[in-house]
């Protein structure tokens, strides 16, 4: 799906705030955060634990109250009306919402109810959920019963049995087996295809990269990178040859000083040296004769198109895999 | 948003879930159970032979006693049931949904009071053959002012629980208030046969004119002073109490 640049924005906030004051002192959980997200579109927030990724979807779903800035949520100014907002949107927490004592259809229909349904439209909703989750055979089984995937399905069918016009997903596959993750983006897609919002936080990169029409990424309270997925790994210059090799040093001043090396660096973390080159395949011909005149012999070599990981890593100076453990 | 439809949605999903596990009803009788029978007889011959014990037989000073630890001790445990919804995630959930944060509240409590009310009732109806005399219009009364009781202390309860957010914490704490709040009210014996501080202390504990309220009503003495004192007192403190956890309702990240 390509985004309409013309389309309305359904979250749009000017540097927005939030501080914790605590014993220690106070703390400045998100910086300012400018964020626009238009109607239609799959944004995905990423950040390692601690960045102000949370803080900042707990704000707009109206959990916390700002310190400042201005935010509008659903068309609603969210710091002057923050109970008009929830009317608009539905909220899907990390841990999920449901009682174990309750049957998945029990809790869709009051779910329903809150929203101001009757008992016969929040029944008649349930079922029509219920089947699009393909949850009709669990219905009336307690949710204890069920398995992470089937109460992850069950926890996003009560953020959209009032069909909101935006859907916040906090960390919604964090714990899934690859096969329920498979099937989480599947609803999340028909979401969308339904005319949904989705704003999701995670930090999955490779979730991200194949879910999300747009990302942002947040480190330390502010958003380092904003844009498709496709735009940021092609705003880090090019191609990533990673070498794993015993002289760091030599080798870093060597490929430095050749014009098709846009920056070399040294990985601390991994012991890895990456090099960002504009083309890749012709670049690794030239680098392994170089090396291979100065001596030099590379135990590992590996040519990669840059992912969101690298995005990050250039954004934020470490690798998300590594913070996000 | 229309608070009294709220208020019976919240109402009507705790009562079904509580009914789900109604051992925690049966658990909480029993204690005031085992009192009324294995301490009651003892009670008794005591009534008889002490100078000071207030007239009207002992069961009818005892079981109003009895009646305001149920709603102490009910009223101020229900703190754990929100623990465990909160850490479920569902109070979260309704925080974001159009949900009045007062019905959150008194949906809640209103469904403990109901519970205390029946487990009053059924310890009234097991008191009887003991030698408890009753005045009908009285009894409907003391519910009343046992309703408020509970209307006082559970939303207390609910706004540890918000504030605490672990059992851990809540436990003791409840403890540490309910046990004097107990000892104050001449709930076992009769303060009657306090000395002079301690009965200056009981002044002070709200639950010692609930008490008297109830053993007056128990009696059917409906224009002892007591009675009017105790039902406005507990309006007062009821109304304070909901107002301050509604506060907390809507204020909490929970």
């Amino acid at each position: 799906m390509t985004i309409d640049p013309n389309a309305s924005s359904i979250i749009l906030t000017r540097d927005l705030r939030k501080t914790f004051k605590g014993r220690a002192g106070a703390v400045e959980a998100v910086k300012g955060v400018d964020l626009d997200v238009k109607a239609g579109e799959i944004f995905g927030f990423l950040g390692p634990n601690g960045a102000g990724k949370t803080t900042t979807l707990r704000m707009l779903a109206t959990l916390i109250p700002p310190t400042s800035g201005e935010a509008t949520v659903a068309g609603v100014d969210l710091l002057r009306d923050p109970a008009r907002v929830r009317q608009q949107i539905g909220y899907v927490a990390q841990g999920g919402g449901s009682d174990p004592l309750m049957t998945g259809r029990g809790e869709l229909v009051i779910q329903g109810r809150l929203f101001g349904m009757s008992r016969r439209q929040a029944e008649a909703r349930a079922t029509e959920v219920l089947a699009a989750l393909e949850l009709t055979d669990a219905a009336r089984r307690t949710t204890g019963t069920y398995s992470g995937g089937m109460r992850r399905r069950l926890d996003i069918g009560m953020g959209m049995v009032h069909k909101p016009k935006l859907l916040f997903l906090d960390e919604p596959t964090t714990g899934l087996d690859p096969q329920a993750r498979a099937n989480l983006w599947d609803e999340v897609r028909k979401l969308r295809e339904g005319g949904t919002t989705v704003f999701l936080t995670t930090h999955y990169l490779e979730e991200a990269d194949i879910l999300c029409d747009r990302v942002a990424i947040i480190d330390h309270g502010t958003i380092v990178a904003e844009g498709t997925p496709a735009e940021l790994k092609k705003a880090i210059a090019g191609d990533v040859i990673t070498l794993g090799i015993a002289d760091h040093e030599r080798v870093l001043t060597l490929v430095r000083a050749e014009p098709y090396v846009r920056e070399a660096n040294d990985g601390d973390e991994d012991g890895l040296v990456r090099l960002y080159v504009d083309e890749g395949d012709r670049a690794l011909p030239q680098l392994l004769r170089l090396l291979d005149g100065a001596g030099i012999s590379p135990q590992t070599i590996a040519l990669s198109r840059p992912s969101l990981d690298d995005v990050f890593l250039r954004k934020t100076g470490r690798s998300l895999r590594e913070t996000a453990a | 948003m229309n608070v009294a439809r709220d208020t019976w949605l919240i109402f009507e999903r705790s009562m079904f879930l509580t009914l789900r596990n109604p051992v925690w009803i049966i658990v909480g009788l029993l204690q005031p159970f085992l009192y009324l029978v294995l301490f009651g007889p003892l009670l008794k011959s005591i009534a008889e032979s002490t100078p000071g014990f207030p007239p009207g037989g002992a069961f009818n000073i005892f079981v109003p006693g009895l009646l305001i630890q149920i709603a102490l001790f009910g009223a101020a445990f229900v703190g754990f049931g929100l623990i465990s919804e909160m850490r479920s995630g569902v109070v979260e959930r309704m925080r974001v949904t159009p949900l009045s944060r007062f019905a959150m509240l008194f949906g809640r409590a209103l469904r403990d009071v109901v519970i205390l009310d029946v487990q009053a009732l059924v310890l009234i109806v097991i008191a009887i053959p003991f030698g408890l005399r009753i005045d009908l219009a009285g009894l409907v009364v003391a519910l009343s002012l046992l309703s408020l009781i509970g209307l006082t202390m559970a939303p207390l309860s609910y706004t540890l629980a918000l504030i605490l957010k672990s059992e851990d914490a809540l436990a003791p704490l409840v403890t540490t208030i309910s046990l004097p709040l107990l000892l104050l009210s001449g709930i076992l014996l009769p303060l009657t046969l306090a000395p002079d501080w301690l009965q200056t202390l009981a002044r002070i504990n709200p639950l010692s004119h609930a008490v008297d309220a109830i053993r007056a009503l128990f009696n059917g003495h409906f224009g002892d002073p007591s009675v009017g004192f105790g039902v406005a007192l507990m309006t007062v403190l009821a109304i304070l109490a909901l107002a301050v956890a509604s506060r907390t309702f809507g204020r909490s990240a929970a």
